[in-house]
């Protein structure tokens, strides 16, 4: 994100203090999309999601004034997603939705073994992406698709900078081991 | 050279392994983005790893956006709920900070920068012309500490009257050094420190010109004395 944008986010945040619903507009149109693709890969479940960015930002709107700016707008719109999705989770019995979720993914199309078999390692990639375990799969999507730095991850997360390297490591870790196990070399590690 | 990565899945992985992802993502500080370059240039298995991370980077953009956005029912019932919440009274000290806010972030870096370039040399016009009204009116503290008409006129009427200095004592010069000084020049203080300057008297016989002028120069060369001026 740009340091302007950056800067108008906070504006942004200023005015919805104040109680301007225009600015809030303007902020869910800039943000709403890569909230719900955040809390999706967490929660997995579309409506959950979408009712994941109501509150997500409803939370924005009553917290406004109490947003002091040390972080970008993002980074805290993806940790109270975060929070929020969690939550959501532990309401939904968490291991028992995770289990369900990547079944009903799973049947959505193919699995890894046969889309190698199609010669298709970049969707083989993607099926081993969604595999991962909620905790890898969020802190690759923070780095890779949300593009935070690892102090913003350690925000968002609420881990040491340290842990999140390593976390991000053995998430690559395991990625490569399960497209070894789809049959797919790609030479590291 | 020995390689940075380390290959064997039971091994730690070094510091710069770890960053490679933010360097793909293009999040790294220039200090952590020089290092990761040096080290993809002398090391090919690292290079290799940082091929594959980039390959994991884009299928996870994909992937993500691939996800599609919500529907209007998100957006329709997050208003209905700020609909639901008690109305709010800004203060007048915030609508004005955010429209002050408002205001510099409407503004293009290039209007910022210039903005910013006329406000510098305003600043050094205002220092410049300050400093020429105060070179205008100086006027040195031995002048007007020596030209004091305070003085007992006795003072300077007859030429066996002892000699006095005006003397400016280094900062970091303690009561005991001066106590010091004015015990080996048998020196008096008699005026108070105006200007950071102590006037002082030197025993209680009138000197020569030359015997003042030696006095100065004794004086002058003490560690605590940062300045000596003979007085009449």
């Amino acid at each position: 994100m740009s340091a302007t944008q950056a800067a108008t986010d906070d504006v942004l945040i200023a005015r919805i203090a104040q109680g301007d619903r225009l600015a809030m507009q303007v902020l869910y149109g800039r943000h709403h999309v890569r909230v719900f693709r955040f809390g999706l890969r967490l929660v997995r479940d579309e409506q959950v999601a979408e009712d994941l960015i109501s509150e997500v930002f409803l939370d924005v709107w009553r917290q406004a004034g109490k947003f002091e700016g040390r972080s970008a707008v993002s980074t805290w719109l993806l940790a109270i997603t975060r929070f929020k999705a969690l939550s959501a989770l532990r309401r939904r019995k968490d291991a028992e939705l995770d289990d369900e979720a990547a079944n009903a993914i799973e049947d959505t199309s193919d699995d890894p073994e046969v889309a190698v078999q199609k010669k298709d390692t970049s969707e083989a990639l993607r099926k081993c992406l969604t595999a991962l375990s909620p905790e890898h799969r969020e802190i690759v999507d923070l780095v890779y698709y949300h593009e935070k730095s690892v102090e913003e991850v350690a925000e968002i997360v609420g881990i040491p900078e340290n842990t999140v390297k390593t976390r991000l490591f053995y998430a690559r870790k395991k990625l490569a081991e399960l497209l070894k196990a789809a049959g797919v070399e790609r030479g590291w590690p | 050279m020995m390689a940075v990565s380390k290959q064997m899945l039971d091994q730690e992985p070094s510091e710069i392994e770890m960053l490679l992802p933010w360097h793909a993502a293009g999040t790294l500080n220039p200090r952590d983005t020089r290092r990761v370059d040096e080290a993809l240039a002398r090391d090919p298995e690292l290079a290799r790893q940082y091929a594959v991370i980039c390959e994991e980077y884009a299928e996870t953009i994909h992937l993500n956006e691939s996800l599609g956005a919500p529907s209007a029912r998100a957006m329709a019932k997050l208003f209905a709920a700020i609909d639901g919440e008690p109305a709010r009274n800004p203060s007048a000290w915030l609508t004005i900070s955010t429209r002050v806010a408002g205001f510099f972030a409407s503004l293009s870096p290039r209007t910022l920068a210039w903005s910013a370039s006329l406000g510098a040399l305003a600043l050094l016009l205002q220092a410049g012309v300050i400093g020429a009204v105060l070179v205008k009116n100086q006027t040195t503290s031995f002048q007007t500490a020596s030209l004091s008409t305070n003085e007992p006129l006795t003072r300077a009427l007859g030429p066996e009257a002892p000699p006095r200095a005006l003397v400016r004592f280094a900062p970091e010069a303690r009561i005991a050094d001066i106590t010091a000084l004015l015990d080996h020049y048998q020196a008096s203080v008699v005026g108070g420190a105006k200007g950071g300057m102590f006037r002082l008297q030197f025993g209680d016989k009138a000197m020569t010109k030359d015997e003042i002028a030696g006095l100065m120069s004794k004086l002058q060369s003490e560690r605590i004395v940062n300045l000596a001026v003979a007085t009449p």
